[in-house]
Parts: C-alpha cells; structure tokens; sequence
C-alpha cells in the first residue's frame, strides 16, 4: 500500500511534550515509588530484592576482578630475604572458573589443567541457575551492562529501545563463533581466548587501559611539577606513590603493538550505543558455552500469556534480548536471569521460579544445523590452515621468545588462550603480547622483548599465574638451576660491528655487569686495541694513534639463559650490540645450537 | 541603510566576530612563534652540587675509623660511629636524614652484592636516636626495585626501625644540570637530594671494569635514565658523581665482602666474611682503605687519583687520623 507520507515524517520522533516543573534529581527518581502502567501490580518483593542483590553482586563481581587485575604484579613485601617470591592473591581466578577455557584446553590436551576444576563449579550454577554468570557475575558483561545503559542513543528510546530488545537472529553468531573455536581446539589451537571474554577483559583493561590512565597520570604530574607550587607537588607525588602501589607500578610499562587490543576494547564497549549488550548477545562464546547448558537450568521463568497486555515494560531493560514478552516463547538459552522483566512486569504475567513448566519456554539455542556444521569445519580448518604457512615448523621466528618455563611451541599453543596474566604480572614489563611474530595463530600469545624489558634472574611470577599451564609453575631451583641445568628461553649473540670494545676501542662492560648467571655467560677477553685521535697532528698529518685496553665480551651458549639483561642495558641505544633470539630454548628440542643440548632421547 | 535583509547591528556583529576570530589567531601565533634562530638564552652555567659535609671534625677526634673482628654487624657500626664522635656530631634535632645503601641487585644477603640489612637498620636507628625527625632509606636499582629491596632485607630491616623506605618511581626522577666532566644534564633520583642529612652506606665490593667499589660508586644509585653509558668513562662518572653529592657521613658495609664477579656476584663463594665496618667522613679516603680488603692499592683505582685532584678527600688514608676499634 503506497502511501504519500514523507520518510522524514516516519523516523523523526516528535520532540516529547515539555512538561511544567523541575525534573526530579536522580536521587528522588531512583527511590520513588514507580507508578506502574496497566493492572500496576507490584512485582513480589523477593524479585525486587534479587534486583538489588543482583545490583550489588555486579559491582562487587567487577570490583574483585578489578581488585585482582591491579594485585597482578608483584609489588614486593616485608618477607624475609629468602622467602620465594609468590603473589599472595589467587589473581587468575575469574579465568580458572571460566568453563570455556576448560573446555577448550580439555579438547586440545585432553586434560583439566590445575585451578581449571573451579569452572566446574561455575557449571553447576549454571544447571542450576541458567546463565546468571552472564547477568550477574561476568566483569566484562557488567562492563556491557554499564555502557548500555549510560549509552543509549538518544534514538533509541520508546518502541525502538523496545525494538533493539527483542531476541534477534544475529545471536546466532556466538553459538557458531562456539563451534568455531571448540573444533580448532580439538585439532589442538587455543585460539579462542581471542574471544574469550575473561581473557579479553583482562588483556584490554590490563595492556592497554591501566598503561594508557598511568601516561595520563604522568603527564598531569609533570604539568603540576611545571606549577612550582610545593604543595601541589607533594599531593600529586603522594597521588602518585599510591596509584604505583595499588593499580600499577613504580614505572611506565609499554606493551606491544597494544594499540589493536585498546582500540577492539573501545569499539566493542561503543556498540552498546547502537546494539544494547552487543558483544553478550552477539558475539561472547562463553555466554553460548553457558547458553548450551541453559537447557538443564532448575530455576526459569513462566509467562502466562493470558494475562499480558503488551505493555512491552518487560523489554525497557531486558539484558540478554531472550523474549520475555507476551506472545512469544522465552529463551532460556539467551536470558541473563536478571529479573528486571519480572520487576517491571505490572500484570501477573512472568513468574521466575524453580522447576517451572516450559509450556512457553524455548531452551535450547536456535541454530542452523547445516551452519553450526559449517562453522565447526571452518574452525577445524584453521589449524592445518595457518600451520602450513611458515611460522612453525620450517621458519620459526627468531623473536618467539617464550617466558620460562613454558611448555614446546605446539603444547604451547593448545594452551595459551591470551589472556595476557603473564605479561601483566611480569614486574620488568617484559613479556608482550605478539603481533604476527609467532604466525596469525600465535596472535597475542606472550613473547619476551629484551629492548624493552628483560626476564628478572630469579622470578617465576608468570607460571604462578598462567591458568592454562601453558607457562608450567616453574621453582626458583628450576629457573636458576640449583642442582640441574637451569631453564635457557633463548641465547644472546654479540653485533661485534656496534660493540663499543670490539669496535669502537671504548670500554664497556654493562652487559657483562648484568648477566645474572654464576658463572657469567658473559665473560671478557681483555685486550690492548688502537685507537685513533679524533684530531689531525700537526701539519695536517695523519691522526696519532693510541692504545686503549678495553674488554670484549664473550657469550659462553652453555651457560647462557637468554635473559636478555645484556640486551636491555646495552648502552648502543636504537639498535642493541647484543640481542637474544629464541635458539637454545631449552623446551625446544629442535630449536639448539649446541651437539650437548641435543638429545633425540629425551622424552 | 538596509543592504538586502541584513540590518547594519547584524553586519557589525558578523565583522566584528570575524575580526576577534582573526585577532586572536594572530596574537596567539605571534606569541608562540618560534623564531628558529640558535641564539636562544644561554643555558645556566651555575652546577648544581649538593655538599652535606659538615665542619672538619675536632683535633681529638679520628678521621677515619675501622671496626673490626665482631661477628655482629650492628656492634661494628655502633663502635665505629661512637669512635667518630657519636651520632650527635652529625644529626642535629628535627634533620630530614637520608640513608643511602646499596639496593641495586636482586641477591640475598649471602651474596654480599647489596649492603647488609643490620648494617642499615643499625644507621637509620642511631640517626633516630640522635634526634632525627625523619630517615628515609631509598636507592635507586639495577634490577627489578621491589625484588631488590624484598630480597636484600633492608626494605623490612629499616622499615621496622621507623625509616620511611621509598622505592624509585620514575615520577621522582628529576632532570638536573650536574656540570660534571662527562655527567652534564642527567635525570637525578631527588628523594636522595632532599635531605638536611645524607649518610652513605655503601657495600666494599669487586667491580670488573673498576676494579674495586665502595662509597663514591654508590652514587650511580643518584641518578635515572640510561646509565649503563657511564661506564664508558666509569673513573671520570664516578668522579663526577662523588663531587656532586658529598655525604655528611659514609660508613661502608665490609662485614662480608665480594671478591670477585663483581658488581653482582651470585655465587656464596664469592664472598668472604670480613666483619669490618668503615666509618669516615671522606667518601675517598673510605674507597682507598677499602679497597685493600680485596687486595688492591689505591694507585690501581684512577677514581681514587681523581677525586683527590678534585679536592673531595684523600686517597692516602695513612695520613688521616686513623683509628682502629
């Protein structure tokens, strides 16, 4: 039916009536008694409750991971001299209770590593429960929670806030984002932490957030320093002494490339304008890891159809876009169980409860047979995909310099699900999340960069923290090796072209100073070497010459760790005299140097 | 006069508008402009130093004091510092003092890289006794500072004497103009620097490219940035370093000493048992008796030779008043 009525007409709203008076604060606006449309009964008081209870459990459910983030790094304690060096706080919790993770590295490794058993727990609160991990407990899903409801464009009031949450075909997307990643950790890739949504709210927030709020905070200090008044010194030093000891550290650290992962994490977070709970919704596989087992869940809702007016208040706030309205089955599958719809429902209509009847219930995710098959392939497919380009088996990159005590590359990679612990508890800022070092699959695992930061002698912080096992937990007697040989992640190699004595006859023996091994890796040959006067002689002569005794250093590949201390401190500032490459790691039983450290015998 | 529909307070407003915009652009520009010229304002000539020595001491008293032959660490500096005159003589009431030990490595005690707690706790409590109002105990690291200051022990040993223990945060690191002979601008560690009192209190150790350090050494500690480019020069740095900040009191920790892979060792049997504490206020004349404890003179260490020449002490230590307790 054509009708005459201009476009224009139909998607702009009309200005709401201004109404007479003040608007009431926030305050008066969150306490008041709420008049309630339709029948205007009131929800039970144990739904008004849980919504609160809810409320406070989010909060203290960020705060904790929050909490945690910032206690990943070691900040150092009045223990005694030898007292071993271990963060006091279980701070990869949230990732050890993540059921995903353990389904995906129980697919690659056929086992559940460790602390890894807490998710089973987390899965018996979602039989019980459904997904409440997502409404109530999820950092990130708060996170999205928050942002949606501080967002929303100022269209998306009325029928199209109404619209935007009602169950959409495109959350499909996570369930077939689920198969993708369970089948490529079948075939032995952990790649999924990428989409992890632990991993990611750790990886964004902790690389790329609290970095880039320090520089921030750095900077005002300095402008406060630039004012001369003392005072203000003295509070924004004391402001900073506390920021240092409580959410990051004495000095700036810098991560890798990390511009990828804090621009993902802001474009995600901005999708909540358009999409409310996008990235649950459409994209978390953790949340269609739970939806699956939704099925199961005791507690649900009934919806007596009969009663409802479509009033649609049920949809204002409705988190997970499950379909609580009247004339549609609920979606257990998608629904947060945050019980706003219940709260705001002003009929007797939806009635959350244990043991309910599922006369209006759908519970089990709506996918296409034929995609999630599809998917799955894709996802089995990318293994053999990215293997057969060169990264690791015939090119391997001279820069995957893995923490110690991490497991051969390919175990590696069936365990390594990015979640960037390791690189935030690494109190040398040494350890950074990869680009395309370690090959398209091995974005975003953890290398060592000496340049910037180098392994400190005699810490094994990153194994305590690794919660896949991936990195092992490692001793300090295995580290140093008190007893056995110690654990090598790489071997140094000198530039003798940019070494000061070897060329320049300027002596220098930082990288000898530094290298923490007894016996020193390093060791110098001294030497008397001529020096030419940077002056003509008289007459215009040739420059004189002198002799200068310097000592080279030497790189004994026996005894060398691959620390990187050398490469960190040489004073050759752009492009360092000595560098570490990953040869001679001692997980690898290929990637040697040295006949001694070969041996086809070892298991 | 109407000019199409505009009014004459319109066409003002719009002009004048439009002149402020332009006005304002210019003035900013011209107050901002960079000339490009070379002949800026000539740079400060004026060195900063920083000298907490006090009046030479009394005829009666030594100037250079060895404590020897006790097993117990705090013993050695309580007897030394008594033969110097006692604490008093330094400390006044109500000083802001600062304790400066060597904190740079991540070894235990055993290892004799990093000076020994007791030593430490024992200062920071005669500097309390003696009426200080504030001790503060900081260095500035090689390695990680948390793990240095956990591992070493001093971090507990002097908190729980009362000093206030600041770790090296980049927030307190100051540019300064030293006006050394290579040390020109560098970034200063300032919480050493602002203090009415500053008492050294180094660790005697083997250097490989020194050869032996001590007090004036312990001064890399001052300063951030990249001073791994100091040793290209180290005698001529550590000159510098030791005429920039001159401690009101040095006391060098030499109850076990590195012998060799020196500055940060690793192995226990590197190190020997000395149980020496060397007291003095001439960080030099410190350096020259110490290093004899590994078996060199102070004709070996160029350092030594320079920081005579500079006037900050004397590498012959014979000469002081010397007294052995």
């Amino acid at each position: 039916m054509a009708t005459t009525i201009p476009e224009k007409a139909l998607s702009r709203p009309k200005a709401p009536l201004k109404t007479t008076g003040p608007p009431p604060n926030f305050l008066a606006r969150l306490f008041r008694a709420k008049a309630r449309s339709g029948s205007g009964l009131p929800a039970r008081k144990v739904i008004q409750l849980l919504v609160w209870v809810r409320r406070a459990v989010q909060v203290g459910s960020f705060g904790l991971f929050a909490w945690f983030l910032f206690q990943t790094a070691f900040r150092g304690t009045f223990a005694s001299a030898d007292t071993r060096v271990r963060l006091p706080l279980p701070v990869e919790g949230f990732l050890l209770a993540d059921p995903f993770v353990a389904a995906m590295t129980l697919l690659s490794t056929h086992t559940v590593y460790r602390g890894l058993l807490w998710s089973v727990g987390l899965l018996a609160v979602t039989l019980v429960f459904g997904r409440v991990f997502c409404g109530w407990i999820c950092p990130f899903g708060t996170l999205h929670h928050f942002f949606g409801w501080i967002f929303p464009s100022r269209y998306g009031k009325g029928s199209k806030r109404v619209d935007s949450n009602k169950t959409h075909v495109r959350q499909r997307v996570k369930y077939y984002l689920l198969y993708f990643f369970l089948a490529a950790a079948a075939t032995g890739s952990a790649i999924g932490g990428l989409f992890d949504p632990i991993c990611i709210a750790v990886r964004a927030i902790g690389l790329a957030v609290i970095p880039a709020a320090q520089y921030v905070a750095q900077a005002i200090n300095a402008l406060v320093g630039l004012t001369g008044v003392r005072a203000l010194q003295v509070a924004a030093d004391g402001g900073q002494d506390f920021l240092a000891g409580t959410v990051w550290q004495e000095k700036q650290f810098y991560f890798h490339q990390t511009w990828l992962v804090g621009s993902l994490f802001i474009a995600i977070l901005f999708m909540n304008r358009f999409v409310p709970r996008f990235w649950c919704r459409v994209l978390c596989p953790l949340g269609a890891f739970l939806g699956l087992f939704a099925r199961f869940a005791l507690f649900g809702m009934e919806k007596d159809h009969s009663k409802c007016t479509d009033c649609n208040l049920c949809l204002v706030d409705c988190q997970g876009a499950d379909s609580p309205q009247g004339g549609v089955k609920w979606r257990q599958d998608e629904c947060h169980m945050c019980m706003n719809c219940e709260n705001a429902c002003p009929e007797d209509v939806i009635k959350f409860r244990f043991l309910p009847n599922r006369k209006s219930a759908i519970v089990t995710p709506d996918v296409g047979r034929r995609t999630a098959i599809a998917t799955a392939a894709a996802g089995a497919a990318l293994l053999p995909v990215t293997r057969v380009a060169d990264v690791i088996d015939t090119n391997y990159d001279h820069r995957v310099i893995r923490p110690p005590g991490s497991v051969p590359e390919k175990d590696f990679l069936e365990r390594c699900i990015r979640c960037a612990e390791c690189m935030k508890v690494c109190p040398n800022n040494a350890l950074h999340p990869a680009f395309f070092e370690a090959g398209v699959e091995g974005i975003w695992t953890p290398i060592l960069i000496p340049r910037i930061g180098y392994c400190e002698h005699s810490c094994v912080l990153c194994g305590q923290v690794c919660p896949t096992g991936a990195i092992e937990k490692i001793t300090e007697e295995q580290k140093l090796g008190i007893g056995q040989k110690a654990i090598s992640i790489g071997t140094a190699f000198y530039d003798l072209g940019r070494c000061l004595p070897w060329s320049m006859a300027t002596p220098c023996i930082v990288c000898e100073e530094f290298c923490p091994t007894s016996p020193k890796a390093i060791w110098v040959e001294e030497a008397d070497v001529p020096r030419r006067l940077p002056i003509a002689s008289e007459n215009g002569g040739d420059p004189k010459m002198e002799t200068v005794h310097v000592q080279r250093p030497h790189v004994d590949p026996s005894l060398c760790i691959g620390c990187g201390a050398c490469e960190k401190v040489c004073p050759v500032q752009d492009k360092p005299a000595v560098y570490v490459t990953s040869v001679g790691e001692s997980r690898s039983k290929s990637n040697v140097i040295l006949l001694e450290n070969t041996d086809y015998n070892k298991s | 006069m109407p000019l199409r529909d505009l009014s004459r307070r319109e066409i003002l407003q719009r002009l004048g508008a439009a002149g402020l915009v332009l006005g304002s652009s210019a003035a900013l520009a011209r107050a901002r402009w960079d000339h490009g010229n070379l002949s800026g304002p000539a740079a400060q000539e004026r060195a900063y130093t920083r000298d907490f020595r006090l009046h030479p001491a009394p005829g009666e008293l030594p100037e250079l004091v060895v404590a020897k032959n006790d097993p117990d660490p705090k013993a050695l500096v309580r007897k030394a510092v008594e033969a110097l005159g006692g604490m008093k003589r330094f400390i006044s009431n109500q000083d802001i003092v600062v304790v400066k030990p060597n904190i740079g490595w991540d070894r235990t005690p055993i290892h004799a890289a990093n000076t020994n707690p007791q030593v430490v706790a024992e200062v920071v409590r005669l500097a309390y006794d003696a009426g200080a109002k504030h001790v503060v105990v900081t260095d500035a690291s090689c390695n990680e500072p948390n793990r240095c200051f956990q591992r070493s022990g001093i971090w507990k040993a002097a908190y729980d004497m009362g000093a206030e223990v600041i770790l090296p945060a980049s927030h307190r690191f100051r540019t300064m103009r030293l006006k050394g002979e290579v040390l020109d601008e560098w970034p200063v560690y300032t919480p050493l620097i602002n203090a009415d009192k500053v008492i050294n209190v180094p660790i005697a150790k083997h250097h490989n490219l020194a050869k032996y350090t001590g007090a004036m050494k312990n001064w890399y500690g001052s300063l951030g940035g990249r001073r791994n480019r100091l040793h290209q020069n180290i005698d001529v740095s550590i000159a510098d370093l030791a005429q920039f900040i001159q401690p009101t009191l040095t006391i060098v920790d030499a109850t076990r000493v590195l012998m060799r892979n020196g500055p940060q060792g690793g192995n226990v049997a590197d190190a020997r048992d000395m149980h020496t504490v060397i007291a003095t206020t001439d960080q030099v004349a410190a350096d020259a008796y110490g290093c004899e404890l590994i078996g060199r003179t102070a004709d070996e260490i160029p350092y030594l030779k320079m920081g005579q020449e500079r006037g900050l002490g004397t590498m012959r230590w014979q000469t002081l008043r010397f007294k052995e307790v």
